[in-house]
């Protein structure tokens, strides 16, 4: 029997980003006793690599915008698929979320009446993106983490977790292993909060860092909650696609919403082709329209200019980048070109910094004297954990999920700027959720002995595969598999194609071997982490396959249509009887209030 | 296919030699990508941190040729044909494994400076060139080079003593933000033991994000210590004047 250190909370908070650090904050504050696990060191989560803002309708650069006009825009991006009252919360939160990071200490840019400055981003009616150049999940995340250290909250870094831990239905703790020198540790608790992020490395072309392996989702499936709109898998338009050492690196929205533009390999400016027909007449009628708002949007004035069609949501601008490249207009590495030389090199080094070094550095590439060439990257799933809109918590009994691994929030298509907000206010409410139920039921769960050992037997597993396989090489072949079958386009045949590779993956997955000792080691870590990877990426196609329309960022050849009947419910995957099964679950009535939203017409220019 | 010759540290905190790798040369290729193409195919257990692959979370910090580099940023291209690429861990810090090492020590530094504390009344209008400063602080991605590269924390191990820059950088986010009230001159002279750095600019030299520590952070925090403690006009000034609330 191999030794395990033990540490009781009353509250664990698995996950340390912008989601986490805020819901261990809040459960904190409320007195309670907590832990934080995070798989690196602290304050490297990948809310860090967030640039273009933190979406909250304060109203300080355009004082029209308020929180009914961000739930709309919301809901539209989620093509309504959405759960409405979190998007409700969302908007209605983030403000005070907002102002909350600055009195903890957060420098945004200001406005020139020194309040916090806004930008505009794909998808959002009006500048409503508070900002800090292009690092603001920086600004946000350091200072979380200085708000938590003073807080007396427990942060175990470099630890990951490998099963949920139930006294019957109800949580009761996780088990897992310190990367560091592999020993064991068993966290008891009284509530459970994951706040993970997504499934990035599901897929070869991705911005997401190597965490991002679908632990929270393959964590909460097996303890019997339940995965929704896993199709809904978001690419940003604009990654890095040269040189191939940097493939997929993400390049920020900011650099269109601050007047970047999109061309091909024949110098047209495509985006006006791709304006779906009912939101058209939002959008600049022409180049020099499309100018003039620039112009005024770089001054900061108010202007009656529509905004230029880069401004389009992101499956949108993903869809006609990988069109014009498939159809031959692409760039000579296979993207396309993002410019925004014509601009003021000074005003592009000071707004834009983070992506002048990353583009010298990198690629040689100069932007403020060229075009950048980029193209779309696997970036976010807005599926995940089903959560309450209210308590962020899940069906098992108290387990809660805050950020990119709970589902609902974005719907069908997350707009830019919205993760860094849906990460404070429902970390914030899942830090509230979990103490509230961590105080309800008093002592400490029972730990149930066996369960512990068979974490362990499964943790051990990889060292005693002697004939066993790569875990790089398994984990090569799952991005073959999700990136010829379950891409950007769909269809009924791949998927079924690719449904039946992942199915065969299983045994090799279930093979993965490791070497060595469990001193800080790789190999292991990964043949351990393919197991939630595969979980992530079967719920993926699947709920592809059974979604038979096109909406959002899933896109069907053979369903080229959005369709009503699909409008009215989610698709959820669980584990039953051992076997992942897949279900409808019908989307809650919108309230009456929330539906004059609908009907009401917006000004068009922002 | 052209190759790279890597001579990469192999080993725990006990014992290590270098060993060498062949990683065939891809454009653009980064130190990064050939650690992991060594272990994806020849040594899976080879232990590197690293997250975002794009210089902006600090995590994959090493000596490339000597130099404290991010390995994430460090183009294999900079380095001439046949010449071997010695890759090591931060000597700072003690190694946990291969190019792993325990920076820990950075952590528990931090929980002792004094947090942000605004005034509770404040109105929180300030504008763009009261902070451009702190937002250039507010730029470190806690790399943690500028510590491993400090003599005082490097040669002289005065880890007892004295934070390092990256901790002077954070204070002077802190002291120079225009909403914060709190005097931390006293903790800065005691505690963070700014007398130790002698201005050699090393820490600004490795510096990832370019932030200019010696010259804006640094030393304009030695000059608060010095006007609070070592100036006789300014000592009379406080006498008279009264000074920032200090720590209790």
């Amino acid at each position: 029997m191999a030794n395990y250190e033990t540490h009781e909370h009353d509250v664990l908070v698995i996950g340390a980003g912008g989601a986490g650090l805020r819901a261990a904050i809040e459960a904190s504050a409320k007195g309670l006793s907590v832990g934080l696990v995070c798989k690196s060191l602290l304050g490297k989560a990948h809310t860090v690599m967030a640039e273009g803002g933190v979406a909250a309708a304060l109203g300080n650069v355009d004082s029209a915008d308020g929180w009914e006009t961000h739930f709309r825009d919301t809901m539209m991006g989620g093509k309504m698929l959405n759960n409405w009252r979190m998007a409700q919360l969302h908007a209605q939160e983030a403000p005070d979320r907002v102002r909350e990071l600055e009195h903890w200490g957060a420098v945004f840019d200001r406005t020139k009446n020194g309040k916090i400055l806004q930008r505009a981003f794909g998808g959002h009616t009006y500048k409503r993106l508070c900002h800090v150049g292009d690092r603001t999940g920086l600004e946000m995340i350091r200072t979380l983490q200085d708000q938590g250290v003073h807080q007396g909250i427990k942060v175990y870094m470099e630890c990951a977790i490998s099963k949920l831990l139930k006294d019957g239905d109800t949580i009761a703790g996780a088990f897992g292993y310190f990367r560091q020198d592999g020993r064991y540790v068993l966290f008891k608790a009284k509530a459970v909060v994951l706040a993970t992020g997504g499934v990035g490395r599901s897929f070869p072309v991705t911005s997401n860092s190597w965490e991002y392996t679908g632990d929270g989702q393959g964590l909460a499936y097996e303890a019997g909650a339940d995965l929704i709109d896993m199709e809904f898998v978001q690419f940003h338009p604009t990654g890095m696609v040269w040189p191939p050492g940097v493939r997929g690196i993400l390049v920020t929205e900011a650099v269109r919403g601050e007047g970047g533009i999109l061309r091909n390999n024949k110098g047209e400016r495509f985006m006006w082709k791709y304006l779906p027909e009912d939101r058209r007449n939002e959008y600049a009628a022409d180049e020099e329209e499309a100018k003039r708002w620039v112009d005024a949007a770089m001054k900061g004035e108010k202007t009656n200019d529509r905004r230029p069609p880069e401004l389009s949501t992101r499956d949108n601008v993903a869809r006609a980048i990988y069109t014009e490249v498939k159809e031959g207009r692409g760039s000579p590495h296979g993207g396309v070109f993002l410019d925004i030389s014509y601009q003021d090199s000074e005003r592009v080094k000071k707004k834009l910094p983070s992506m002048y070094h990353q583009f010298k550095e990198l690629a040689d590439v100069d932007i403020t004297a060229g075009p950048m060439e980029v193209g779309p990257t696997m970036h976010y799933i807005m599926g995940g954990i089903r959560v309450d809109a209210d308590t962020a918590g899940t069906r098992v009994p108290g387990l809660f999920a805050a950020g990119e691994v709970a589902g609902g929030m974005h719907g069908s298509n997350r707009l830019g700027g919205n993760s860094l907000s849906d990460l404070i206010v429902f970390g914030q409410r899942a830090g509230a959720g979990a103490a509230e139920f961590a105080k309800k039921i008093g002592g400490q769960p029972k730990i149930n002995e066996a369960d512990i050992t068979a974490a362990i037997e499964e943790l051990e597993a990889p060292f005693k595969r002697a004939n066993g396989l790569n875990p790089y090489d398994v984990q090569t072949k799952l991005h073959e598999i999700m990136s010829k079958y379950v891409g950007i386009f769909r269809e009924e045949n791949d998927l079924k194609q690719g449904i039946a590779e992942l199915e065969a993956l299983q045994a090799e997955v279930d093979n993965a071997k490791a070497q060595g000792t469990k001193l800080f080691n790789p190999g292991w870590h990964l043949a351990l982490n393919l197991k939630t990877m595969l979980i992530c990426s079967q719920a993926i196609a699947k709920a592809a396959l059974l979604r038979k329309e096109s909406r959002g960022a899933h896109s069907r050849l053979d369903y080229p249509n959005t369709e009503a009947d699909f409008g009215k419910f989610n698709y959820s995957s669980s584990l039953e009887g051992g076997k992942m099964a897949l279900k409808e679950s019908p989307l809650n009535e919108m309230p009456e209030d929330l539906k004059k939203l609908f009907a009401k017409k917006e000004p068009a220019h922002a | 296919m052209r190759e790279a010759t890597l001579s990469v540290f192999r080993g725990d905190k006990d014992t290590g030699e270098f060993k060498t790798y062949k990683v065939p040369i891809e454009e653009g290729m980064v130190v990064l990508d050939a650690i992991h193409y060594i272990q994806a195919h020849e040594d899976p257990e080879l232990a590197v941190r690293w997250n975002c692959k794009a210089a902006k979370c600090g995590s994959c910090s090493a000596e490339v040729n000597g130099r404290p580099s991010l390995m994430c940023k460090t183009r294999m291209d900079h380095f001439a044909d046949g010449e071997e690429i010695r890759v090591e861990p931060l000597h700072t810090f003690p190694v946990i494994k291969d190019l792993v090492t325990d920076v820990s020590w950075n952590y528990e530094v931090n929980k002792r400076i004094p947090g942000f504390t605004p005034a509770p009344d404040a109105d929180w209008t300030f504008y763009q060139e009261d902070i451009e400063r702190v937002q250039e602080f507010r730029k470190c991605i806690e790399c943690f080079l500028c510590q491993d590269v400090c003599h005082v924390l490097r040669d002289h191990d005065r880890k007892d003593a004295f934070f390092g820059p990256r901790f002077l950088v954070r204070t002077a986010g802190l002291e120079m933000h225009p909403m914060d009230t709190l005097n931390r001159a006293e903790f800065i002279k005691d505690q963070e033991g700014i007398g130790f750095c002698n201005i050699t600019k090393c820490c600004s030299e490795v510096c990832p994000e370019e932030i200019h520590i010696t010259d804006n952070a640094i030393i304009p925090l030695k000059e608060r210590v010095v006007d609070e403690f070592y100036d006789p006009v300014m000592m009379i000034w406080n006498k008279i004047f009264g000074k920032k609330k200090q720590l209790v």
